[in-house]
């Protein structure tokens, strides 16, 4: 693919070169079921670009070792290639420091390290925390646990029947007890984005610090932690068109250095006695043992890539896709979407006529089409709307107009067998 | 290749939309709830025995179409059966779907109209759709817990 995408490409939809860049995705050239692919499963994972399958094939053929203690050559460029990393994850989302890039398994695992080593060493009985209720479970159930080890208390901002945060409730919630916000920036199972540098401005008005889930948002949009003014900010590798099992969590130096490490272990420390332990310095505090080496550098082949292609012409590109898809839909008998913000991205998520949504994931499957059908770890969200599951088709920037039409026709051929 | 029919068969998508002995029993003897958490199935199964016969068996709840028709399927099969005799349908049952082997005329026959359900084999995801009735009635015929989750 050309590097010069990003400068000649306006935002129409003609000039995106859509068929080049599905050539770099070697997992779409498949039949299914006797036919062609067409993959709409892209916000539980996207698929990987050559270049970040070549780079982990690279690692592992030709440096694979262990990082920062080794001293032969192997270990040098494995640790070379680690921290480029880094430094790659530090520019994509524009953090001061490298010292703020700390690497996780996922978005899960940070809120889970902010809860237990920033929430636990600093919340007290009767201080509240604040999520929403569109939020996915992983942005749930860390915070329940840490309530019930502090006695704080959970507060829930409610969505409207667009999916969109009430902002007025959010604004009655906060108070001088309200300590953390933690908050999805874009919606998994309705593609509501939030506006999360208001919600970020009103937090920090009562001293509140405020984690944002951005797992489903670098993909689409662009993300500059220092404007945001977000104290955390997380994000998971597999939906960024890198490998699973890595992530990012990002921290404000200051809160970091104040809080515990969440994991003992090597590497998160400068010297160890059998009394007593000197912690390392940011961002090693918080990576203790051997990380997924490849998974980083990975990661890092995997921002070169979305970087390359320009975060605007996927945004434009996948705008255009969604607003087809929803006109599109809008034909189709009986077909009720679920998440109509103002703002949201490429994501369709619907419930057709009396049909389970299993059951018009497997006529889909059949037709060759991966959607996600389910609750999309986020109960309080159907429960909202008053459906058990929902059908969820979310495209990425390889997907396609003709592959719209394909998912129509899938539906209607679920309309028909159980017309 | 097979047909998508071969799942979401005629048999099916009638016993979807009208469920057999889909109500609540008012005087039943055990009632069990069972859960499917991959699709949120969720359904109550009615059991009234007359010593080792099933007198009544009925359900209610919401489900996908495969699960619906798997408690309709089985409800109609089941009512006024020895308990002994259920139980080795339940088993003929379980066995054919989960396993990996193909059936002859004989034994698809053998399992009459619930052989409708054979089709959910290509969609392993499903299985637990299919059964989730089946381990609800074990359970009540056990007659020790009030629910009973595929997970």
């Amino acid at each position: 693919m050309s590097t010069n995408i990003a400068q000649t490409l306006s935002a129409g939809q003609s000039t995106f070169p859509v068929n080049t860049i599905r050539t770099d995705f070697p997992i779409l050239q498949q039949e299914i079921h006797g036919r062609q692919l067409v993959y709409l499963d892209n916000a539980a994972t996207t698929q990987k670009p050559l270049s970040v399958i070549a780079t982990l094939d690279d690692y592992y053929r030709h440096y694979n070792s262990n990082i920062h203690r080794g001293v032969h050559s192997l270990s040098e460029k494995a640790t070379a290639a680690y921290e480029a990393s880094r430094g790659k994850i530090k520019d994509f989302i524009n953090a001061a420091s490298t010292k703020e890039v700390i690497f996780v398994r996922g978005a899960t695992e940070a809120i889970n390290l902010v809860a237990q080593s920033y929430g636990r060493s600093t919340l007290k009985p009767g201080d509240e925390i604040i999520i929403s209720e569109m939020e996915h479970h992983s942005n749930i159930v860390p915070w329940q646990l840490l309530c019930d080890q502090t006695s704080a208390v959970l507060r829930i901002i409610p969505i409207n029947d667009d999916g969109e945060l009430i902002m007025e409730e959010y604004k009655k919630l906060l108070n001088e007890k309200s300590k953390i916000v933690a908050i999805v920036h874009i919606s998994n199972a309705l593609g509501t984005i939030n506006p999360v540098k208001n919600i970020i401005d009103m937090a920090h008005a009562v001293n509140a610090v405020v984690l944002v889930d951005g797992a489903q948002a670098v993909a689409h949009t662009g993300v500059d932690v220092q404007s945001l003014e977000c104290d955390f900010y997380v994000f998971s590798g597999h939906k960024l068109f890198g490998p699973t099992g890595i992530g990012v969590l990002y921290g404000k130096q200051e809160l970091l250095e104040r809080m515990p490490p969440y994991q003992g272990g090597g590497d998160m420390i400068k010297m160890v006695t059998l009394k007593k332990t000197l912690f390392n310095d940011l961002p090693y505090k918080f990576e203790a043992g051997t990380p997924h080496i490849a998974g980083v550098i990975g990661l890092g082949a995997a921002i070169d890539y979305v970087t390359k292609t320009g975060l605007a012409n996927i945004s434009a590109w996948e705008t255009a896709l969604i607003q087809y898809a929803t006109a599109e839909s809008e034909k189709v008998n009986n077909l009720r979407l679920i998440g109509t913000a103002k703002e949201k991205i490429s994501i369709l998520s619907f419930t057709l006529d009396k049909i389970h949504p299993h059951d018009i994931g497997t006529i889909l499957d059949h037709e060759g089409i991966a959607i996600r059908t389910g609750h999309h770890c986020a109960m309080p969200v159907m429960d909202h709307f008053q459906v058990p599951a929902t059908a969820r088709a979310s495209f990425a920037f390889y997907n396609t107009h003709a592959e719209v039409d394909r998912l129509m026709q899938g539906l209607n051929k679920c309309l028909e067998i159980f017309g | 290749m097979f047909d998508l029919k071969d799942l979401y068969q005629e048999v099916i998508v009638d016993h979807n939309r009208n469920p057999r002995n889909f109500r609540k029993m008012q005087d039943a003897d055990r009632v069990v709830e069972g859960f499917n958490p991959l699709c949120g199935d969720r359904l109550n199964l009615y059991l009234k025995l007359d010593q080792d016969q099933i007198a009544d068996l009925s359900f209610d709840g919401s489900g996908c179409a495969i699960s619906v028709a798997s408690a309709s399927l089985m409800t109609d099969a089941l009512k006024g059966k020895k308990v002994a005799d259920a139980e080795s349908v339940f088993d003929e049952f379980h066995n054919m779907v989960t396993d990996n082997k193909p059936h002859d005329a004989e034994e698809i026959e053998h399992l009459g109209k619930l052989a409708a359900l054979l089709g959910v084999k290509d969609y392993p995801a499903r299985v637990k759709c299919a059964t989730l009735c089946w381990h609800t009635l074990h359970t009540a015929l056990a007659g020790n817990k009030k629910t009973v989750s595929t997970e």
